[in-house]
């Protein structure tokens, strides 16, 4: 074994505490909308907030992706594709909206 | 430690895997732009449903569809696969055996018929009430959108039973690794998608 090659409890770590994280990410959303915790508004910032935050959680630990790396290919490619996603997502939604709005 | 010399991202096998671990960089990469262009068909998909917000032609939305306590219930499975899955990758790269990657897998691969099961529950109960793609045109992005990653679920089951007869017939060979590798970010890939279903479609239509 390579000195690279670690702990396995170091890499179970990564995935539970993952897990941990994900899960309350989860659990707080559902919630606030189980009991109507917070008016409409409120919470629909709240969870797509924390939707974000979970979907961080998942590309750092389950995904192990996180900035300080020799290889940037990948990492370049992922960037760019939610550059143009967010381009081409947030168009869409915001021409389709005006549209509505004006015919409406 | 995970976070050295990485080659790609996802979990890296390590230097004591050899052939597999040397040649895997150029097959990630090219797999990782494969899932790159399908979060743009799921992300178009999403801003489609965005867009269809409120189209309901009359007939029935958000709150009289869905069911917060089976949506729920989808994501921890979903989710729990993903950590069963976990459990895979690290039993091959930690040389546990054959056998214990074979068992995380059918675990991963139960989870995975669970969360389809209940999915299939739904739709088929919306159909069952006359709420199916073609009612009006938010059940049809609705339609367009979620069952999709079903769909996909779908895939990554088949994938699942096709690497364990692999790993039965083939052995742990560096080519057998290197997809376990692709479907373990497949696997998590699919419950990054899901984190935008159920906030989205589920949360976003029942605050």
């Amino acid at each position: 074994m390579s000195d690279e090659h670690s702990d396995f409890r170091a890499d179970l770590r990564q995935y539970l505490t993952g897990f941990a994280l994900a899960l309350a990410l989860t659990l707080i959303p559902f919630a606030l909308v189980w009991w109507n915790l917070a008016p409409r508004a409120v919470a629909l910032w709240i969870i797509a907030g924390l939707a974000i935050l979970q979907g961080i959680v998942h590309l750092r630990y389950f995904f192990h992706i996180d900035l300080s790396r020799q290889k940037r290919e990948d990492l370049q490619l992922i960037l760019f594709s939610l550059l143009i996603l967010a381009m081409m997502a947030g168009g869409t939604i915001w021409i389709m909206a005006n549209l509505a709005q004006r015919m409406g | 430690m995970i976070r050295q010399t990485m080659r790609h991202p996802g979990l890296n096998l390590g230097r004591d895997h050899g052939q597999a671990h040397d040649h895997v960089e150029t097959i990630v990469f090219g797999f990782w732009v494969f899932m790159m262009s399908d979060l743009i068909i799921f992300g178009l998909m999403f801003a489609t449903y965005a867009t269809m917000q409120g189209s309901t032609a009359g007939g029935p939305g958000p709150v009289e569809l869905f069911d917060i306590k089976s949506a729920f219930f989808q994501t921890m499975l979903l989710l729990v696969s993903s950590l069963t899955f976990g459990g895979a990758s690290l039993a091959m790269r930690h040389h546990m055996g054959a056998g214990r990657i074979t068992l995380w897998l059918v675990v991963t691969f139960a989870l995975g018929g669970g969360f389809l099961a209940l999915e299939l529950r739904d739709f088929a109960a919306m159909i069952g009430q006359g709420a199916g793609p073609w009612r009006s045109g938010y059940l049809s992005a609705f339609f367009g959108l979620v069952p999709l990653h079903g769909l996909h679920v779908s895939a990554g089951m088949i994938w699942i039973v096709v690497m364990i007869v692999q790993i039965r017939v083939f052995g742990l060979v560096p080519a057998v690794k290197t997809r376990l590798l692709r479907l373990a970010l497949f696997w998590h890939f699919l419950d990054l998608i899901w984190i935008g279903i159920f906030s989205v479609v589920y949360l976003g239509g029942l605050a």
